[in-house]
């Protein structure tokens, strides 16, 4: 017997039925969104298999609002955090794996803070910091509070650390420096981790919501998310149904590459999540 | 390398993120504390220090003991459902089920996309009269209901959301952790004649101890900075009902311009947060053993 606890016969059958019914009432709001996106509005409430198929709703959706313009700010901000965060992350990770100096512990303490009071709950003063600098409604302003990632340097600073010393200094034999041996060993090294941290950073920065929405004011500056809530809470009264495909539209570029990447995508928040 | 030397290295290289932590948390973790003492400067009316007034305005302020009455019960609602839900599903996907990756899928989908878009499918999904909810609950007899709009349903109404999209991506952490248990301690509990939920309760559920911990975290966290759903579906309404800490924050720095009180608010949420970060230390980390 190898897995003698493996449900069979009657059980399987039980367990495969409920696991069905919890995975039908987890993609049920979905689907609904799908149908009512794909119909006209006067479909959007009944549920007629015959009901015809049009991408009206997109094209309303589209017209209604400058989305295209929202989708290449999502697209700068994304890009801006991850580089920047890559960037700081690598460094700092690399200090606390492999140097000794005075206030390690402390800084790295410092670091973890983060972990538990984000962003996220400092909107306050953080808006009062970005008015100071002279940058609100800006793609920086979103993307500033973020960018030294407790998180990030957490994470590749554990990968840096299962890097055999040996390889280290082989490359220092060789006559790399300090930056040399960072760039020749630990980050080709971490490739996994980077992806890992990668798919998530960039999932939390399409998706987030209340810091956009504060700090930007201007088509210019909004990211889809907040364009999406600009769009669909006006009061002129917009059918569902456009409203679901301008949703539909928003998520569509990450839903489709969580499909095609579904593997990664989960491995990647598997691996960000052990510590 | 040299001591000197390295150190000077190793404070380089901490330099550029250090300087933003310390200028986008620290700093303004500490500034909420200071303006917290201080009146909100108005036009005519530069700011002063007033000591406590504002705590002592926060405790008198009905809104707010609703706001953290709300926020406890939308955690107490989130966290051991989102939990519970996250661990049975990852039992389910972990065992041989026809079809589990489909299955794992439409589980793990929620996590991906942006709250603000699912707050709005599921705004349509409670919408009294054509709603599907609605049109669900008619078919069994069930009376039409406003079901966001009432003040006793609400709050239930957006913590249901909030455990639909979390428990898939707690599932995972379950997932992965359910794969690396040794299968020779189920050959071994078999052989003792334990029956599965024996082994479920004395083998699997301590040994996934370090996940369930890091969950928590997580889901506590969660339960006192997920608003966006807040903002798309209620907007603290009807009458507060669904008023949760941070939504409150918000409402108060970015709709009343009161930035004092809000940081006076800021902190109460800062408190907590440091008494979880705190109690988990304390209390939990002697009961789990890590790897």
């Amino acid at each position: 017997m190898s897995a003698p606890y493996a449900p069979r016969g009657a059980g399987l059958a039980l367990e495969t039925a409920g696991a069905w019914m919890l995975a039908l009432l987890w993609i049920l709001p979905l689907a609904y969104a799908v149908w009512t996106a794909f119909h006209p509005a006067e479909f959007s409430a009944r549920f007629d298999p015959l009901a015809p198929v049009s991408l009206e709703n997109f094209r309303v959706a589209w017209r209604a609002a400058p989305f295209a313009r929202y989708f290449v700010n999502t697209f700068l901000l994304v890009s801006l955090v991850l580089a920047c965060q890559l960037v700081l992350c690598t460094l700092a990770a690399y200090a606390f794996a492999r140097f000794q100096f005075a206030g390690r512990e402390i800084a790295f303490a410092l670091v973890l803070l983060q972990l538990m009071i984000m962003p996220d709950v400092l909107i306050v003063e953080n808006y009062r910091t970005m008015g100071r600098i002279g940058i609100l409604d800006s793609i920086p302003a979103i993307a500033l509070p973020y960018v030294a990632s407790a998180f990030g340097i957490f994470l590749l600073r554990q990968a840096f650390k299962t890097v055999p010393r040996e390889l280290d200094e082989a490359a220092r034999v060789e006559g790399a420096g300090p930056l040399g041996v960072l760039l020749k060993v630990y980050v080709p090294l971490a490739r996994p981790i980077y992806v890992a941290y990668g798919l998530v950073s960039v999932s939390y920065h399409w998706n987030n919501f209340l810091w956009p929405l504060i700090v930007t004011s201007s088509v210019e500056a909004r990211p889809v998310t907040v364009g999406l809530q600009v769009f669909s809470s006006t009061d002129q009264g917009i059918e569902w149904s456009v409203i679901c495909a301008a949703t539909l539209m928003t998520t569509a570029p990450l839903l489709v590459a969580f499909l095609l990447f579904q593997r990664q995508f989960v491995q990647s928040f598997m691996r960000a999540g052990i510590r | 390398m040299r001591r000197g030397v390295e150190a000077i290295y190793g404070w380089l290289l901490l330099l550029p993120a250090m300087a933003l932590l310390a200028l986008f948390t620290h700093w303004p973790a500490f500034a909420t504390l200071l303006a917290s003492l201080y009146s909100t400067p108005r036009p005519r009316r530069p700011a002063a220090f007033v000591g406590l007034d504002n705590y002592h305005a926060m405790l008198a302020d009905p809104v707010f003991w609703r706001a953290l009455v709300n926020n406890l019960w939308f955690a107490l609602g989130t966290i051991p459902a989102s939990i519970a839900l996250a661990l049975v599903m990852a039992l389910w996907v972990n065992d041989r089920i026809a079809g589990r990756a489909a299955v794992r899928m439409a589980y793990f989908t929620p996590t991906v996309l942006p709250m603000i878009a699912v707050a709005n499918v599921w705004l349509f999904f409670y919408t009294p009269q054509y709603g599907l909810l609605e049109q669900i609950l008619g078919l069994f007899g069930v009376p039409a209901h406003n079901w966001l709009g009432t003040p006793s349903t609400a709050l239930a109404c957006v913590t249901a959301v909030a455990v639909w999209k979390e428990a898939g991506f707690f599932m995972i952490f379950y997932l992965a952790a359910l794969q690396q248990i040794p299968p020779v301690l189920a050959e071994a509990s078999a052989l003792e004649g334990a029956s599965r939920l024996t082994f479920f309760r004395r083998v699997q559920f301590p040994l996934l101890m370090p996940t369930t911990l890091f969950v928590l975290i997580n889901a506590v966290i969660n339960a006192f900075r997920t608003v966006d759903h807040i903002i798309v579906m209620t907007r603290g309404g009807p009458d507060n009902a669904t008023t949760l800490l941070l939504y409150y924050i918000y409402q108060v720095g970015f709709t009343f311009w009161d930035s004092t009180y809000a940081a006076t608010l800021t902190m109460v949420l800062l408190a907590g947060l440091a008494a979880a970060a705190l109690g988990q230390y304390v209390f939990l980390e002697r009961r789990v053993h890590y790897r």
